[in-house]
This record gives structure tokens, sequence and C-alpha cells, in this order.
């Protein structure tokens, strides 16, 4: 019989987002904007994951994050294929 | 948690040029989506961008060229996916950005308020309320 193994780390199971945000194809400052949108419309503890392209987004985004005091839970992919997810 | 809700950005657009109503715009949203509060302060030929109808209206600030130059950059704009002026100053607007426009430029170029875009002025003010906005602020531009 096979062995079930349940891998419950956080990076293995990544909780799903409550909202979505998908700036892909867009450019300075709209990313960057529709994120803190998104942020203000979401309750407290939601995860909030965010698609871009744009290559300084991907730096600034982590930056908003910081100055609004927010967790920022991930950033993945390339400069021009990213994904963040933050936690409200 | 929003940790520094209290800090400041105060703008003068005192331009109406294409390019720098762009410039001011980009920093206020940026200011604002990075948490800080934002004032625009419209005066001179930047009040001209909030007459109905003037926002796009202004011509670049360098190689115009009648138009022409103009014309060029926005065909690149839209290549580059850049968001209208008129889409930034609505999202400035959702985000909390004031807008304040200044009432000797409305007297000296004979700009009743009716021609402006009423809905989307807070205040009417002049050096008074920049001063006072401005020294509470940890950026002021004049752009």
């Amino acid at each position: 019989m096979n062995e079930i193994k349940v891998d419950t780390r956080d990076d293995a199971c990544p909780m799903p987002a409550d909202v979505r945000v998908d700036c892909r194809g867009e450019t300075c400052p709209v990313p960057l904007v529709e994120v803190r949108k998104a942020l203000r419309r979401a309750s407290p503890g939601d995860v909030v994951e965010v698609l871009g392209t744009h290559p300084a987004s991907k730096k600034e985004i982590p930056m908003a994050v910081e100055a609004l005091g927010l967790e920022l839970l991930s950033v993945e992919g390339t400069d021009t294929d990213w994904t963040i997810r933050i936690r409200c | 948690m929003e940790a520094q809700a209290e800090e400041r950005v105060t703008i003068v657009l005192h331009s109406g040029d294409m390019d720098k109503v762009y410039s001011a715009l980009i920093i206020a949203n940026g200011a604002l989506a990075m948490g800080m509060q934002a004032s625009i302060y419209f005066t001179f030929w930047g009040l001209q961008r909030l007459q109905k109808g003037g926002l796009e209206k202004g011509p670049l600030s360098k190689m115009n060229f009648l138009g022409l130059g103009k014309w060029m950059v926005k065909q690149r704009m839209k290549k580059a996916n850049v968001a209208s002026l008129e889409r930034l100053l609505q999202d400035f607007k959702e985000l909390g950005g004031r807008i304040i426009a200044c009432e000797m430029t409305m007297e000296i170029m004979g700009i009743p308020r009716g021609e402006l875009r009423e809905d989307l002025i807070d205040e009417y003010g002049a050096v008074g309320s920049y001063i006072r906005e401005a020294r509470d602020s940890s950026i002021t531009l004049f752009i």
C-alpha cells in the first residue's frame, strides 16, 4: 500500500488568493495603482495575487507593500512575467 | 494598516504641456499607491487642462512641431500601452487625491467655474492653501 504524505508547509500549500489583479501588459504607473485599488477593497487577512509583465513594478510593488505595512508573501517568475502575493 | 497614511506630496502643476501633466499625475498616483496623501494645485497653463475637454489638449514641452511631435509621441505611447491622462486622473481621484484650482488664474484667464470640470475639483484656492499644505508635506514639486 502506498503511503500518503501530506506536505503542509506554506510554500507547498499556498493559500488561495481572495483577490486577483491582472495587470499583464500594463505599464507605469498602472500596476502600482491597480494593486493599491485592490488592497483598499480587500479585507484584513485577504490574500491579493497580482500578475504582471512590467519589470519595474516587480520591484516597486514590494516597496509599496512595505510602505503600507502589509505582508509580502511571495514574488515569483521572471522580470517580464511575474506573480506577487500580498496579505492585507 | 496604513502606517504612514499622513505622509503627503503636494504638486503645483503650472505647465499645461502634455508630457508634464503626465509627470504630475504619474508621480501623484505613485505616491497614493504607496500610501501617501497627494494634492495637485492646477495653476496657469496647468489649469487649462481642467477645462472641459481640455485634458489631452496640451502640446509637448519640446519638439511639438505644431502637433506633429505630439502625434508621434502619442503613437509611441499607444504602442507601449501607456494609460491616458483621463484614466490617470480618474485613478488619482479614486485613490483619494485632491485637486485644487487656482482662483487667481481663473480670474486672469477669464475662466469661470462653469468652464472647469467642477466634479473633480475639491477646492478653489490660492497660495495660502498651497503653503499650508506644502509645509506639512515631505515632497513638494513645481512642474
